[in-house]
């Protein structure tokens, strides 16, 4: 098994690097603060193409695939995990379900300037009584002659605030035994009857934007249905499976190396009783359990990432990435906390920032709870490990 | 053996339950996003005599006990951390002058805070001394009848509205030439006492932290608590007395993020039915209510071995902050858990306690420095 990167790979994540250092990680802060991202910084993004990284060449991509992805997500969100999150939610799962599952016209009509940054996606899927159980949404589609008509609400959609191109999904009608037909569609924010009714106020990724949507009689012509009538639920998992999952494990990822510099550096610094605390045994362990775990949650980003990009079956493996990331990255933050004492308590430095943005990983893209029951499905299923 | 509280406490307890939801449930939420000290809610607090507990009956007091005082900041901070900070600065600042302080000291001081009229601080902590006050760098120097102090203090909880400050400063002997901790009352408005800046912090807004700097600030010798020298003896000692202050706002903000966490799983529907019925749903409440009972029996027996000199409460009171200090953190992460999205939003309670528990792990002494304490109790004082 190969662990290593390629030169190109190596180069361009010099390349993000270098764009993180100069550029993201000095606005972090006041993004933070202002709960919004400087847009001067999205024009920078759209002219280094960090919009299509992973998408073919034939879309305007960099085709770089889910590794390329992952590399480019894990050195962003060593600079601003909102910032990172724009990208995630726009080449993970925003713009995935039309790659996935779109027609050669969608693909040409929404794709195309998405891979190149013209245009920004988002994933609507979550409702307000609709979170884990996505089997019941109560947003419906009711197809009129040559157009659907949508009436419902969406809520905590990244991205939200700012799509020109969201892929949405809706119930159109039962099957036999009673459940709800799931269909997606691709919606453009200029149909008339959409309205963005309200930008969340969280804990944490403060500048990244969760918005409710809110479908009032919003007209949407058929060719616009993602993949067939009824077949949503599919496009749904793919997308989540595929593009949610790793890229959140990428993101948590270089959170975490990001809390190890900054620890190390705060321990080798800071003096108490007599020798700087990173000879203290107590910090020492902690930073071996943050390599420990930073370590292993590199192998397991990779590992699935390259696996995705074989094209190979990776429910189960995309839910490991998913859970073991999450729950990792917030061990990471609560241990940089303790190293930085009191101080890792302020907002004059970054570390109770990542702390407060770590914390959402473990409840999108899947609650820790549903990846556990992901997992164990796929187990139960094989019989064996 | 009678573990249950006696009827004064339970009565104690019900009214501050009463009170906080009456007075403070409404106003917890805006205190956090506005990060403005609540000056109303102090008054309330004063009205009703739990700003006096920290103090003895004959300052004005209700008696000073640890015990009470514990089950009235479980109280008040299943409402809000930021306000049980209020109650717990007003231990804090005060408890050198209660322990230490001369009797015109305390006549002095006592009563104003004692009514909740006035405001108090402890002031230790400073750049470079956070769990280490040996590495105290302000110093104060006598000249004649003052002493005048030079120096900076951080994260001082409430240091910037204090009436009157306890100050750490070192003092050199004249004759040995010594450098050892001493201990002053600073009072408000006194020339070179400076509030140079508030810190923002990730909890407990409302609750301020100010750096404070000494610029040739002059303090009246009879402002010298104890005897010259003897500050760290007294850091020590207040430090030990707040470690169940501490601990009790822990518990009360794990137990206010459980109550929440349990009528959410109630009434939230996923798959057809309350996600209360889900057993992952209730594991996690199961281990926040196991996590949070033992938190609270440990925190009352220290409070309680406090208020008896046990000889063996060091252990305890130590015990009791790291315990329920990290319990809090682990019961308000879980309680975000079960509320899913919506425990990360500001809409929901629990992220406000959630980053207040962070706090209380560090607030008084980090849970790595009771960890220390600990094992040094079972290893023996001649390890």
């Amino acid at each position: 098994m190969d662990f290593s990167f390629s030169v190109e790979q190596e180069s361009l994540r010099n390349r993000w690097k270098r764009f993180v250092d100069e550029e993201v990680r000095p606005r972090a802060a006041e993004a933070d603060k202002n709960h919004r991202l400087d847009p001067e910084l999205i024009k920078m993004a759209q002219e280094l193409g960090l919009f299509g990284t992973f998408y073919p060449r034939e879309y305007g991509g960099a085709g770089l695939g889910f590794v390329g992805l992952c590399l480019m997500l894990e050195e962003l969100a060593r600079g601003c995990g909102s910032f990172a999150l724009m990208f995630a939610a726009h080449q993970g799962i925003g713009a995935m379900g039309i790659y996935l599952e779109g027609t050669a016209e969608q693909k040409k009509k929404y794709l195309v300037p998405l891979v190149k940054g013209e245009k920004i996606s988002a994933c609507a899927v979550t409702e307000p009584d609709s979170g884990s159980d996505i089997t019941n949404l109560k947003t419906r589609a009711d197809f009129q002659g040559d157009h659907f008509v949508i009436n419902g609400t969406k809520r905590f959609i990244t991205n939200g605030d700012i799509a020109d191109i969201i892929v949405m999904f809706a119930s159109t009608g039962k099957d036999k035994s009673g459940r709800s037909r799931m269909t997606s569609f691709i919606l453009e924010k200029d149909f008339p009857g959409f309205s963005v009714r309200k930008i969340e106020d969280k804990m944490g990724i403060t500048a990244s934007g969760t918005a409710e949507l809110v479908f009032n009689n919003m007209i949407v012509p058929a060719e616009n249905v993602l993949g067939k009538v009824g077949e949503g639920y599919k496009v749904a998992r793919k997308t989540l499976e595929l593009g949610g999952r790793v890229t959140l494990g990428a993101m948590c990822l270089g959170a975490a190396k990001e809390l190890i510099d900054l620890s190390l550096a705060h321990a080798k610094k800071r003096v108490q009783f007599g020798k700087p605390i990173q000879n203290f045994q107590t910090v020492q362990g902690m930073l071996g359990e943050m390599a420990t775990r930073t370590f292993a949650m590199e192998s397991v980003v990779y590992r699935v990432a390259r696996l995705l990009d074989r094209g190979e079956p990776s429910t189960m493996e995309a839910a490991i990435c998913k859970l073991f990331s999450s729950e990792a990255i917030d061990v990471i933050a609560e241990l940089a906390m303790r190293i930085h004492g009191g101080t890792g308590c302020l907002a004059e430095y970054p570390i109770e920032r990542f702390y407060r943005d770590a914390r959402i990983n473990r409840l999108y893209e899947g609650t820790s709870e549903i990846q556990k029951i992901i997992i164990a499905a796929s187990l139960i299923k094989k019989g064996v490990y | 053996m009678n573990f249950e509280l006696n009827k004064d406490l339970l009565f104690l307890k019900e009214m501050i339950r009463d009170l906080m939801l009456e007075k403070v449930a409404a106003r917890a939420a805006e205190i956090d996003a506005t990060d403005e000290f609540p000056w109303d809610i102090k008054e309330v607090l004063a009205e009703h005599e739990i700003m006096a507990m920290p103090f003895a009956e004959e300052y004005g007091g209700t008696g000073g006990k640890l015990l009470p005082l514990v089950i009235a900041l479980e109280e008040i901070a299943k409402v809000s951390g930021s306000v049980a900070m209020i109650l717990g600065a007003q231990c804090f600042g005060s408890a050198a002058i209660s322990m230490a302080g001369t009797e015109n000291q305390k006549q002095r001081f006592l009563p104003g805070l004692a009514s909740g009229e006035k405001l108090c601080a402890f002031a230790l902590t400073e750049p470079n001394a956070g769990s280490d006050p040996a590495a105290i760098q302000s110093t104060a120097v006598c000249q004649g009848d003052k002493y005048v102090l030079n120096g900076t203090k951080r994260l001082i909880t409430q240091g910037n509205l204090a009436d009157v400050l306890t100050v750490f400063a070192k003092t050199v002997n004249e004759k040995s030439g010594d450098q050892k901790l001493s201990c002053f009352l600073v009072e408000k408005g006194t020339p070179g006492l400076n509030v140079r800046s508030l810190e923002e912090k990730i909890g407990l807004k409302g609750s301020p932290a100010a750096e404070l700097f000494f610029d040739n600030m002059q303090v009246p010798a009879e402002n010298l608590v104890g005897a010259e020298g003897a500050g760290l003896s007294i850091a020590v000692q207040v430090l030990e007395k707040m470690l169940p202050v501490a601990a009790a706002q822990g518990l009360g903000l794990a137990q206010g993020a459980l109550d929440f966490a349990v009528q959410y799983a109630r009434d939230r529907v996923q798959f057809g039915q309350p996600i209360g019925k889900f057993q992952a749903i209730q594991l996690m409440l199961a281990d926040m209510e196991i996590k949070t009972q033992a938190a609270r029996y440990l925190v009352y027996v220290a409070a309680d071995k406090y208020d008896r000199k046990a000889h063996d409460r060091s252990k305890f009171l130590a015990m009791a902050k790291a315990l329920a200090t990290d319990v809090a953190v682990e019961v308000s992460d879980r309680a975000i858990q079960v509320l899913g999205g919506y425990g990360y939003i500001k809409d929901y309670p629990v992220e406000r306690m959630y980053r207040d528990a962070k706090i209380q792990q560090m607030f008084i002494s980090t849970n790595e420095i009771q960890r220390i304490v600990i094992a040094r109790d079972l290893l023996g004082r001649d390890f």
